[in-house]
């Protein structure tokens, strides 16, 4: 059974493919570089240097975000697309989800996040219990210093994970202090092979209603309902 | 030629089109049949902004893309094996509704193997007609949208020329723009249609011709004049018919793209005048340019209305004849908002 996994939910362009329960290939950038361009190419260049066809594989698993929403939405199209013509299942992983992983074996709570501008984040807490990774607290966008006031008072180390902590570093060591755990570069970003690990293991999803996990409505969209409601 | 084309297999085209608010899919056989042809609107869900949202209109197409290219290839009763190639809008358009499309076509390429051709947008515009009726060389093609308004010579199938385009707001632009001055509902253009059949010119609205032998268009002194006519009539008390308004900016801007038009087919010699965009469905101005063309006694093509609007079968027409001229897109096709005709 081959899994191709698919990311390009934030800047890290992740693709992979997993055989039974072996990773036989895995290609992955951490670069400003457009991902419409360079995700169908990187798929193909993957696959033929795997030996392995369209028609081999049997699952497609994506990161749905959140993330940039324009990459988000590059990758679903391209997972969905996949899934659908080849009639095989798709499964879409939280981008938070695939992040906690690099803390695998941290015993407390793990903070993925990535920046949102404006001193919001995305973020969510995440746990490990033995082998599987726990949802404590939902994923949400909310402002930063909020987050870290409210998991400071639980007085309990936690880990945190962002490709853009540099942005937050600060604000988490001083409304944190001890309690924050920060590891170094590598671990801060989503790796494509751990998406398709937590992917190999969850329920799939409807190939039509799957849709991204944006976290936060359309601006327009919030505007209109707010001025819906100021006019009632 | 004729013994040639006879032999040749048919081709099937998957076409797929999401450059604004439409998520559409098609199947067209040898870019002149229609097998399906599958458009999921938008439009209910941008009324309420009063126009499309970018952002609004790349949430809709990924959510509808699988299921519109289902629809479009079963109500084709085609396999995957009776597909020759996938035909995609790659611009020009709103980049991120694009993508959708762009990345949907790319992955149906790589999964199936079929080779893949990016279409431009207007392009595709140009050959609905090819649905209708076949082309006679040289035409000349008017397109006239809410982001285009352009006269285009072609002298064989797939080569074109633009000689004319807008230097500021496009035809349909300037449409929404009177309607919403009039508080009538997003799309404007229909609207105005509508009023201005009721009303009468007269109201001097300018039309703007440029200089003597351009066939370049202008639509901001228009809007302009129509805003400040509004404004002053609002200050002076006076009450306005609507319909009059709306007859008599319908007027200007019919007047300027048929008289264009008529001196483009001439200068060109035009064996045949195509109309095409989201404005072909107008019905002031059809009736203009089929007076006109009717006394010249050059063919004009105007498709249904079905056809006027965004439509992949459109798209699928278009890259049918780029698919038979060789082109070919690859893996890293983007989507390009300002990809230009040629
Ligand atoms: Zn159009």
């Amino acid at each position: 059974m081959y899994i191709l996994a698919i990311d390009t939910s934030n800047q890290v362009l992740g693709v992979s493919i997993l055989k039974e329960n072996e990773i036989i290939g895995e290609f992955i950038t951490n670069l400003p570089k457009n991902h419409s361009v360079r995700l169908m190419p990187a798929i193909e260049r993957l696959m033929k240097e795997v030996n392995v066809t369209p028609k081999q594989l049997e699952r497609i698993v994506v990161a749905k975000g959140p993330g940039s929403y324009t990459g988000v939405r590059i990758g679903l199209t391209t997972a969905k697309t996949l899934a659908w013509t080849l009639g095989i299942p798709i499964v879409g992983v939280s981008s938070l989800q695939v992040l906690a992983y690099q803390g695998r074996f941290f015993p407390a709570s793990i903070c993925p996040f990535f920046d949102a501008r404006r001193g919001l984040v995305f973020t969510g807490l995440y746990q490990w219990n033995g082998t599987a990774l726990e949802l404590v607290a939902d994923e949400k966008n909310l402002e930063m210093e909020a987050w870290l006031i409210e998991l400071a008072e639980k007085k309990e180390q936690v880990l945190f994970l962002s490709p853009d902590i540099d942005i937050h570093r600060e604000q988490i060591q001083k409304i944190m202090g001890n309690l924050a755990v920060i590891p170094e570069g590598p671990f801060h970003y989503a790796n494509p092979s751990h998406l398709a690990l937590a992917g190999s293991q969850m329920d799939t999803a409807n190939v039509h209603q799957l849709t991204p996990n944006y976290l936060r409505m359309a601006e327009a969209e919030a505007n209109w309902l707010k001025s819906q409601k100021e006019s009632k | 030629m004729g013994a040639f084309k006879m032999s040749k297999k048919d081709i099937y085209m998957l076409g797929i089109e999401t450059s604004c608010d439409e998520t559409a899919a098609a199947v067209v056989k040898n870019g002149t049949e229609i097998v399906s042809n599958v458009v999921a609107s938008q439009i209910e869900s941008h009324k309420r902004f009063g126009g499309v949202v970018p952002e609004i209109a790349s949430r809709h197409h990924v959510e509808q893309i699988t299921v519109v290219l289902e629809e479009a290839l079963e109500k084709s009763n085609c396999a995957w094996d009776d597909i020759d190639a996938i035909a995609v809008t790659e611009g020009p358009g709103l980049v991120g509704a694009l993508l959708i499309g762009v990345n949907a076509a790319k992955a149906l390429a790589f999964a199936k193997g079929k080779p893949l051709v990016g279409v431009h947008h207007i392009a595709g515009h140009i050959y609905a007609n090819r649905l209708e009726r076949e082309f006679e060389f040289p035409l000349i093609a008017l397109i006239v949208s809410g982001g285009h308004t352009e006269l285009v010579y072609m002298k064989e199938h797939g080569i074109y020329e633009v000689i004319g385009q807008t230097r500021d707001d496009a035809a349909g632009e300037a449409y929404d723009k009177v309607a919403r001055m009039l508080k009538l509902p997003y799309p404007g253009g229909p609207q105005i249609d509508r009023l201005a059949a009721k009303g009468q010119e007269s109201i001097d609205f300018p039309r703007a011709w440029l200089e003597d032998d351009s066939y370049d268009f202008s639509f901001s002194g228009l809007k302009s004049a129509v805003i400040n006519t509004i404004h002053n009539a609002k200050q002076r008390g006076v009450e306005l018919s609507p319909e009059d308004i709306a007859a008599s900016f319908q007027a200007s801007v019919v007047e300027v793209l048929t008289t264009k038009t008529v001196r483009a087919a001439k200068e060109y010699g035009a064996k045949q005048v195509i109309v095409a965009g989201g404005v072909a469905a107008n019905s002031g101005l059809r009736q203009s340019l089929e007076r006109e063309f009717a006394q010249l006694d050059v063919p004009l093509l105007i498709p249904p209305l079905s056809l006027c609007t965004d439509n992949a079968a459109m798209i699928a027409a278009a890259g049918t004849i780029s698919f038979e001229k060789g082109k070919r897109s690859g893996m890293d096709l983007n989507a390009n908002p300002g990809l230009e005709l040629i």
